[in-house]
């Protein structure tokens, strides 16, 4: 910036503080350790100013004759009270200005504001997805009042309103903040959502004949203050105060948006946008959102098993792992091929290639995974760390290129064993007889598919929410995986098992803490040097140079 | 701070102990004849004599489920009393009311609610939170059972022991 | 060789008898005795279910029969219950302690008689003349099998226990014997039967100032005899005897572990004390040994102080014992004396729960400083009143 910020003084409950210019009133209390209430201000979004929630009592310098600020006694300026209370989401400061966020006045505002919102409000707690997490409550606790003087019924409005695919709306509980209209029309670029009706009778609705079916349609969810907006597939499911919440970041494309995953009793019952400006701003696609109920699937692999003939049997860990061990020393390096996963963590990849190594073979890499991006979140790329694959040096720069030459060994008979790891090995051309020809095939994964019927040795892994580790994202950042749930049955953490593989394979002693697998590779590649697992943080580091440009709404 | 406490001073038949153990052997000797004879009577023979009929009006037995006269089942599976239960034994899977059914309106009911009788402790606390009043303690106290499952009560039960609450919710009326 | 035979057949079928049908019955129902006695004490009822559980045969009700078979089932309890012997023990000793605290109660018994006579033939197993020295050499074996337990079971609790025990049984067995001096020195022998009939001649030496001056049938005594064996110094006499009653009752209650003296089990203290890491049978073994311990003190008491199986008013012995009345009156005082004994360990238990424990220093102090002290200065004054009476 050329120009220096210009700075204002604002005195805010009688002590002065500087803010930059075009800071927004309610974003000064905030930065100046006073609480605002507020509903339809939104940090993101820009400001209606129609919830009324967020009033407070301002001023400005009192001027003199001279048309100059009169100096008080204390040296500053006296403020001229302005006698009604203000909003202060739509306010940007200004030089002397006076704010007040505790005065009587202020808090009978609320007070009546929250009454009024509160009128036409159903009694639906008990059933409201939003109980818990809901700022009516929250306000109402906090500024409101214990009873309601209303006595005339309530405005009758449309229930269980299904405005998209995911999104069911209940409009006798919104209080028209505006919130989701405003997402859709700035963020989402879909502007479907608008209020119909007058007076007390508005209410929200989408536009004739659309859907609210925007990939971006569950953020309005997360923002709307109160139970309006719900999820149709988190509704009724769990009450938000039992979920756990684990900070972790979505797999399902190369962005890797910061999220919350809420687990009860090792389940998934919903993920969350966790704000991280570098990142995702405050939002996540609906498709990665929606992605994780493959995890609690019932169909996961959970044990051990071996190819008995035909079938593939129940075995213990140790046995299994004998098996490969002896599978993969029958053949020399040569043919034996590794395919690791764009959606394996760093750890992994990095053990990967230890494995690769110790196989000693040349052909390895990853399948690549591409889809259309929007110029929102969603990535081309649907590998989440295809950048930390290129990093370890499980593939090149053009991801899958050795795919064909693999494929072309397996039918020429030159490749005798694969080593998959947590792909499906008929995404990329062979087909399942193809792959029953191996010799050996040792397949990694979480979820029954062609390649895991084929396997001769089957080892089931842990989803994207049982493990630790690290992702780099498409635009080099950083970022970390925390275990939400517990791998069902017996299946283990990825890291453990290719760790396992290369003892199988050289003997050697292995590492026992994912800590130690990040302090490996972080000796070796100098980009991460001097970090560790811990100091990565909740959200993030930038490690390499940005490759793509930032999502539009970021 | 050190604290000191007085001694007693004794005199000679405290410090001989023996008047003290006569008459605390007369006191136990009372108490067992008192009894042998009949003449007094503290312990209530259990399956014979019951307190059935005294049981005070605050009695917490086992907790149930109830339905209003309307039958409409007052549970709406907020989960509160799963939520205060300090021991852990309920267990509730919450459900949606299908369009088509009579109570479309109350929107969620629970799929299953079971409370484990073996791990509930008879506090209350689920009868005190629920804001719909539909989770009472009622007066049955004997709740026995062969087998773990049995003593876990399923929704059925519930309903069938807790039987029927008027009045106190009407929120749930079509007209309001 | 016959004679020889004849005798052991006889003594088997009196240990026998003793044992299995008397004794150990007896214990069982000492346990359920102390369980009713202490629960009406405290106001409650006791064990009164346990009967005969007709319903088991498809009747309609169980007959409760005031509880009394509970001992059978808690023995059924005890016998089903794992045998659990911890890692960390000495497993010889540890299996060796549990006997080593029934057996002596019950070899104790031998030299006590329980009965006048029956058919002829006295009744008591052994009729030794070191009588009271068998007992109280027997019984102080008892003190291994506490000291083993405590010691084998290599736990912190049980050797407490063991070391309490010990010690608190050494230290009252002088006291327990010197107190019972005076009784020899009046009745000038060790042999117990004899004991018993100079009690049934010269009176209880608990009172031994009323029998022989108003017994309706005394057995060789004419009433000339009965004026001169009016003796003043037999009322000073009672005054050393009851203090050697009081002395020797204090002791056994202390020599047995029980209340207030059952510093090697307190459970507030040590847990389960010397059987804390026993189970099963084993442990059933000290808990039946305690209480069989407790009889046979009784035993000894009613046979030394109480006239043991002799009944005031009744003949002790009729001339013709092999006739019909004979056999009665003989089953009468076998019934006589197991009743007195039975009185006695109705004591044991009030006072058990009666009384709190002492503690220990102070059980120690009781013992040493004034227990001993006063046995001995009893034995002293019998001295001086015995030259005095005339034979």
């Amino acid at each position: 910036m050329s120009e220096p910020t210009q700075l204002f003084n604002v005195q805010i409950d009688g002590v002065w503080h500087q803010f930059k210019k075009g800071t927004r009133v309610i974003e000064a209390c905030a930065q100046a350790g006073k609480f605002v209430p507020h509903y339809c201000y939104h940090p993101k979004l820009s400001s209606p100013g129609n919830c009324r929630m967020c009033l407070i009592e301002m001023g400005m310098p009192k001027l003199g004759p001279d048309r100059k600020p009169e100096i008080g006694a204390d040296g500053k300026p006296v403020i001229n009270w302005i006698p009604r209370a203000q909003i202060s989401c739509a306010q940007d400061v200004a030089e002397g200005m006076g704010i007040r966020t505790d005065s009587p006045m202020v808090k009978e505002c609320r007070n009546g504001v929250m009454e009024f919102l509160l009128i036409n409000h159903p009694l639906d707690c008990p059933i409201c997805d939003q109980a818990g997490e809901c700022q009516l409550q929250e306000y109402s606790v906090e500024f409101g009042t214990a009873g309601s003087r209303f006595l005339e019924d309530k405005v009758k409005k449309p229930k269980r309103v299904e405005l998209g695919p995911r999104v069911t709306l209940d409009d006798e509980r919104c209080i028209l903040c505006s919130r989701c209209i405003r997402f859709m029309r700035e963020i989402a670029h879909d502007d479907v959502l608008g209020f119909v009706s007058r007076g007390s009778h508005t209410y929200l609705t989408a536009h004739p004949n659309r859907l609210l079916d925007s990939n971006y349609s569950l953020n309005t969810v997360d923002i709307c203050p109160v139970g309006a907006l719900t999820s149709t597939d988190f509704r009724f499911k769990m009450r938000v105060w039992f979920l756990k919440e684990t900070k972790s970041i979505c797999t399902s494309c190369a962005t890797g948006c910061n999220t919350i995953i809420g687990t009860r009793q090792n389940q998934i019952f919903r993920q969350t946008p966790r704000e991280n400006d570098a990142v995702n701003s405050a939002w996540m696609c609906d498709y990665g959102r929606l992605n994780f109920h493959s995890v609690n699937s019932t169909d996961r692999l959970k044990t051990p098993r071996v190819r008995e003939g035909q079938g593939l049997v129940d075995t213990t860990w140790n046995k299994a792992l004998v098996k490969s061990g002896e599978e993969l020393k029958q053949f020399s390096k040569d043919e034996i091929a590794v395919i690791a996963s764009g959606k394996m963590t760093n750890e992994e990849l990095w053990l990967a290639k230890d494995l690769v190594a110790s196989i000693g073979t040349s052909r390895h890499d990853i399948i690549p995974r591409t889809g259309e991006a929007d110029d929102i979140l969603m990535s081309t790329d649907r590998n989440p760390n295809i950048l930390g694959a290129q990093l370890i040096g499980l593939t090149g720069e053009k991801p899958g290129l050795g795919l064909e030459d693999i494929a072309e060994g397996v039918r020429s008979g030159a490749i005798k064993a694969i080593v998959a790891l947590g792909e499906d090995l008929t995404q990329f051309g062979l087909t399942a007889d193809e792959l029953r020809k191996l010799a050996s095939l040792i397949v990694m994964d979480i979820l029954p598919n062609d390649t895991t019927r084929s396997a001769t040795v089957l080892l089931p892994s842990s989803a994207f929410s049982e493990k630790r580790g690290s992702m780099i994202n498409i635009k080099g950042r950083l970022q970390r995986l925390n275990r939400a749930t517990q791998p069902p049955g017996l299946a283990r953490d990825d890291w453990e098992i290719i760790r396992d593989l290369i003892q199988q394979l050289t003997g050697s002693d292995g590492i026992y803490l994912i800590e130690d697998v990040f302090k490996q590779m972080a000796e070796s590649i100098s980009e991460m040097n001097a970090l560790s697992l811990s100091r990565i943080g909740d959200k993030g580091v930038q490690l390499v140079e940005e490759t793509e440009e930032a999502p539009a709404a970021v | 701070m050190p604290y000191i406490v007085a001694r007693p001073k004794l005199n000679f038949s405290e410090k001989a102990y023996l008047p003290a153990i006569f008459s605390g052997l007369g006191i136990t000797l009372r108490h067992f004849l008192d009894i042998l004879s009949g003449k007094k009577k503290v312990t209530m023979q259990y399956p014979e004599e019951k307190w059935d009929a005294k049981l005070p009006a605050h009695y917490r037995g086992a907790p149930t489920l109830v339905t209003d006269e309307y039958g409409r089942e007052r549970c709406v599976a907020c989960q509160l009393c799963e939520f205060i239960c300090p021991p852990r034994a309920i267990t509730i899977h919450p459900g949606e009311i299908p369009l088509e059914n009579r109570w479309r309106k109350v929107e969620k009911f629970p799929q299953e609610f079971e409370i484990d009788m073996i791990r509930c402790i008879y506090c209350g606390l689920c009868e005190e939170v629920c804001p719909e009043q539909a989770i009472f303690l009622r007066k049955d106290y004997a709740i026995t059972g062969l087998t773990r499952k049995e003593m876990v009560h399923d929704k059925k039960k519930l309903y069938e022991m807790g039987g029927v609450m008027t009045g106190l919710v009407n929120k749930w009326n079509d007209k309001k | 060789m016959m004679h020889l035979l004849l005798f052991a057949l006889i003594s088997l079928i009196k240990t026998i008898g003793l044992i299995f049908v008397i004794i150990l019955p007896m214990v069982s129902y000492t346990v359920y005795a102390e369980r009713r006695v202490s629960a009406m004490i405290q106001d409650r009822l006791g064990p009164n279910r346990v009967g005969i559980p007709l319903t088991l045969f498809g009747f309609q009700k169980d007959i409760p029969f005031f509880g009394l078979v509970q001992p059978i089932a808690d023995a059924v309890k005890l016998l089903l219950k794992e045998d659990f012997t911890p890692n960390h023990v000495n497993k010889f000793y540890y299996c060796l302690a549990p006997a080593c605290a029934m057996a002596p109660s019950m070899m104790a018994l031998a030299v006590i008689p329980f009965g006048s006579q029956l058919w002829g033939e006295p009744m008591v197993v052994a009729n030794v003349n070191i009588g009271v020295l068998w007992v109280f050499a027997v019984s102080s074996l008892g003190v291994y099998g506490i000291v083993l337990a405590g010691w084998s079971s290599n736990s912190k609790y049980p050797f407490l226990g063991g070391i309490r025990s010990s010690s608190q049984m050494i230290s009252y067995e002088l006291s327990l014997a010197l107190s019972v001096i005076p009784i020899f020195m009046i009745c000038g022998t060790l042999n117990l039967p004899e004991i018993v009939r100079y009690q049934t001649v010269h009176g209880w030496l608990i009172s031994p100032i009323w029998l022989n001056g108003i017994s309706l049938f005394p057995p060789s005594i004419n009433g000339q005899e009965i004026m001169r064996s009016f003796d003043f110094l037999k009322f000073l006499l009672w005054i050393p005897l009851f203090i050697s009653f009081i002395v020797f009752t204090i002791s056994m209650f202390a020599e047995t572990n029980r209340l207030p003296f059952d510093l090697p089990e307190a459970e507030t203290e040590l847990v389960g004390g010397y059987h804390t890491e026993y189970s099963s049978m084993k442990f059933a073994l000290f808990f039946l040994g305690e209480y069989a311990a407790m009889i046979v003190g009784s035993a000894v008491i009613v046979t030394l102080f109480f006239g043991g199986w002799h009944v005031p008013f009744l003949p002790t012995t009729l001339v013709d014992p092999y006739t019909f009345w004979g056999v009665i009156l003989g089953l009468i005082h076998i019934a006589a004396f197991f009743f007195k004994v039975a009185l006695l360990l109705f004591f044991f238990i009030w006072v058990r729960w009666t009384l709190p424990r002492f503690r220990y220093d102070q059980l120690m102090r009781l013992g040493w400083y004034f227990f001993i002290e006063i046995a001995l200065v009893n034995v002293f004054i019998v001295a001086v009143i015995l030259p005095f009476m005339r034979r």
